[in-house]
């Protein structure tokens, strides 16, 4: 019996060995984290959790998946998880981390959430992303918002117009910079790009309740209805401010337009700041963040959050809850969306390190919760699932790109909604 | 057959000698089956799990509760699918005959015993050693017209010059074709020059002595003579045409707007990107079928005539 007891621990000794032998003497704990954040501010925001938790002897495996969206990211994720070997966290968007609770492989928080009072900082809106049947699932690390536009200042100063603070301005302001040479709107044929400029007219022509009965409530009288109509033609509008190459731009050459006073505004979320920072460009100075022309005091939300994921006994490891209990440290919040651009996800950080776009994001936020016009973006995949998002864009896509007439993008969104759900 | 195995052979009583012919007949079959295993649950077993996926409600991951036609007529009810099929049309058709007309004549003019003949080959055979992802980028910093031919024209004083295919919404699969047969055009080129080589030069001179002309040779003989290279790059161009994706994002991204959706991209699409596991199934499961329906006929008739 002993010899055979003893046999085993030997097989498994070598079965250690034979894994860890890549990684020399690692520490207790250790934690693989599968993110995309490849890029400039979010690379160097992620490094600031890097060092806090090898601080604490965690050692950090990185699993980089790139490409911005994180598709290519969640379909290794995907196959980790259905061969059984989940990374201990990964980053998550939208309605990953509820579908992976789904699932039943995502592990519970709670009581790291109980101890850090996650509950009271962390806003409702929020919660609804990273709470599955009560239980704390994810930890949301910031709040981006795609109802910003980001302006070249000194173009905006030669055209010698206030700031745009409804729809007719707006159009002013468009019409003057066009008769100038400068191309109005910086954008990217893109799907995502072109919803997030119709999230934020949809915003600003239905306003918050419109928007939530339509695109969150999904109501099909909401989606056919006149409203839809005038936020479509108001598509129709912009598209003639946008210049004729943006097919298949990405955001960020957008982005370079508007930095290089090619272009005189963007209509992006705080992303696009870290382009802005990476030129040198100085908040409030070289370029302003405004919100859309009438949804000051409205935020349509994204957020980035981390899902750990069960491995072995069920329970978190003690790297995993080390990692938990740090993105949600209010020092961290800072640090790390100071760098990315963002709003802190926790309502009790302070905002004294931010600049003059972060202060104003961080306000913004607070008003927009005190109003209940915190809203899921639809671009970016909170306002409703992959399938009913996705065929939204398609309407809007086609519709944008001139492949659809408005009535018939009217007509066709509550069919595509619909055949979507 | 090592030596060693040769003595034990001859070491064999009569009555095992007599089992040697099963053994050799055995012997490639046992060679061939583990990799025979793998094809069979690698290929047809996902060829199966796909089909059985496209009956069921899978979402996010793999269900299995059957649901009937329910993925066919959520797909069937796609624009983009529409789409997705208008544009494998246009692009098979014209990838496939390009590819093969351009190959050709390649090939033919670079049989002709011309100067440097490798170096030629070498450079039209480039293409192909790129990925359709470096080959698609470049076309589209090459054929947007604000960066690449367009401006270069305007610049150099041609300001009446307009090539805005790949931002036109009606032409912008055409961009596609272009980029993909630059790509493969070099491979068919050397799929036919490896045929005309293999054309015995005995025919071509008793067809000169019977004073045929040139067109008449390549028209009546030499053509022909290709049909087993004509088949290899017919199969192995369409199904490239029906599995380009890497193409189709590198170049467009499936836009402008969904102009240049093709099955491949709404398959990811759907499978990985949009949740509906059972609807991207069922689009693998139309690709499967309209593949086959290509290819089988053509494989049928070409063998059949072959063993004739």
């Amino acid at each position: 019996m002993s010899g055979i007891r003893l046999l085993g621990t030997a097989v498994a000794t070598c079965a250690l060995l034979a894994i860890q032998s890549p990684a020399p003497a690692q520490a207790a704990d250790s934690v693989e984290v599968l993110h995309w954040w490849t890029s400039g501010g979010e690379a160097a925001g992620l490094a600031v959790l890097k060092q806090r938790l090898q601080q604490q002897s965690v050692t950090w495996r990185d699993a980089p998946v790139a490409g911005g969206g994180g598709g290519a990211a969640m379909t290794t994720l995907r196959a980790r998880i259905t061969a059984g070997d989940p990374p201990s966290a990964s980053q998550m968007l939208g309605y990953a981390a509820l579908d992976w609770a789904n699932e039943g492989v995502a592990a519970d928080l709670s009581d790291i959430a109980a101890k850090n009072g996650w509950d009271a900082a962390i806003p409702k809106a929020l919660q609804a992303f990273a709470k599955h049947d009560g239980k704390w699932i994810a930890a949301p690390v910031n709040v981006h918002s795609a109802n910003w536009i980001y302006v070249n200042k000194s173009v905006m100063d030669k055209l010698a117009l206030p700031v745009p603070t409804n729809w007719d301005e707006f159009i002013a302001l468009l019409d003057k910079a066009k008769a100038a040479g400068v191309i109005p709107i910086a954008i990217g044929g893109q799907s995502f790009q072109e919803a997030n400029l119709f999230e934020s007219v949809l915003l600003t022509t239905g306003g918050p309740a419109f928007y939530k009965k339509a695109m969150v409530d999904l109501d099909p009288a909401a989606l056919g209805s006149p409203t839809m109509k005038t936020t479509f033609e108001r598509m129709t509008k912009l598209r003639s401010y946008v210049d004729p190459n943006f097919s298949g731009r990405d955001w960020n050459l957008a982005t370079a337009m508007v930095i290089k006073g090619e272009a005189l505004l963007q209509n992006f979320p705080d992303s696009a700041k870290g382009e802005f920072n990476a030129a040198k460009q100085v908040a409030g100075k070289d370029y302003l963040c405004l919100r859309f022309p009438g949804t000051e005091g409205m935020v349509t939300f994204l957020t980035d959050e981390f899902v750990f994921f069960k491995r072995g006994a069920g329970a978190l490891d003690a790297g995993q809850a080390k990692m938990a209990a740090d993105i949600e440290d209010p020092a961290f919040q800072s640090a790390f969306n100071v760098l990315k651009g963002s709003a802190p996800a926790r309502t009790d950080v302070s905002d004294a390190a931010f600049d003059a776009c972060g202060k104003k994001g961080i306000a913004d936020l607070k008003t927009a919760i005190a109003n209940d016009t915190l809203l899921g973006s639809i671009a970016y995949g909170y306002a409703n699932p992959p399938a009913v998002q996705n065929a939204i864009y398609d309407v809007v896509t086609r519709h944008f790109n001139g492949q659809i007439t408005t009535d018939e993008a009217v007509a066709e969104m509550p069919k595509a909604v619909a055949a979507a759900k | 057959m090592s030596s060693i195995e040769r003595d034990r052979v001859a070491d064999l009583p009569a009555k095992g000698r007599l089992a040697l012919p099963d053994l050799q007949n055995l012997l490639p079959r046992l060679v061939l089956a583990p990799s025979f295993a793998v094809l069979l649950v690698f290929v047809y077993g996902f060829i199966l799990w796909t089909i059985y996926l496209s009956f069921t409600n899978s979402r996010m991951m793999p269900t299995y509760q059957l649901t009937g036609f329910d993925a066919y007529q959520r797909l069937w009810g796609q624009p983009n699918w529409y789409m997705a099929l208008h544009n494998i049309a246009i692009f098979g058709i014209l990838y496939i005959a390009f590819c093969m007309m351009l190959g050709l004549l390649l090939a033919i003019l670079l049989d002709q015993r011309i100067r440097a003949e490798g170096a030629f080959r070498t450079i039209y055979l480039y293409p192909m050693a790129i990925s359709f992802i470096v080959t698609g980028t470049a076309w589209k910093w090459f054929l947007n017209p604000g960066l690449g031919l367009e401006r270069t024209l305007h610049a150099w004083g041609w300001t009446s010059f307009h090539f805005d295919w790949l931002i036109n919404t009606h032409m912008a699969i055409y961009t596609v074709v272009i980029a993909g047969v630059w790509q493969a055009t070099g491979f068919c080129m050397a799929m036919f020059l490896a045929g005309l080589r293999g054309i015995d030069g005995e025919i071509l001179k008793a067809a000169q002595i019977d004073g045929a002309s040139t067109w008449a040779t390549y028209r009546r003989i030499v053509i022909p003579m290709l049909s087993p290279a004509f088949l290899s790059a017919f199969v192995v161009l369409a199904h490239m045409a029906i599995k380009s994706y890497d193409l189709v994002i590198a170049l467009t991204g499936g836009g402008p707007g969904n102009a240049t959706e093709l099955p491949s991209t709404f398959m990811y699409s759907f499978t990985f990107s949009r949740n509906l596991m059972s609807v991207g199934a069922a689009s693998a499961v139309i690709m499967l079928i309209i593949i086959a329906a290509i290819i089988i006929p053509y494989l049928y008739y070409e063998l059949r005539g072959r063993a004739q």
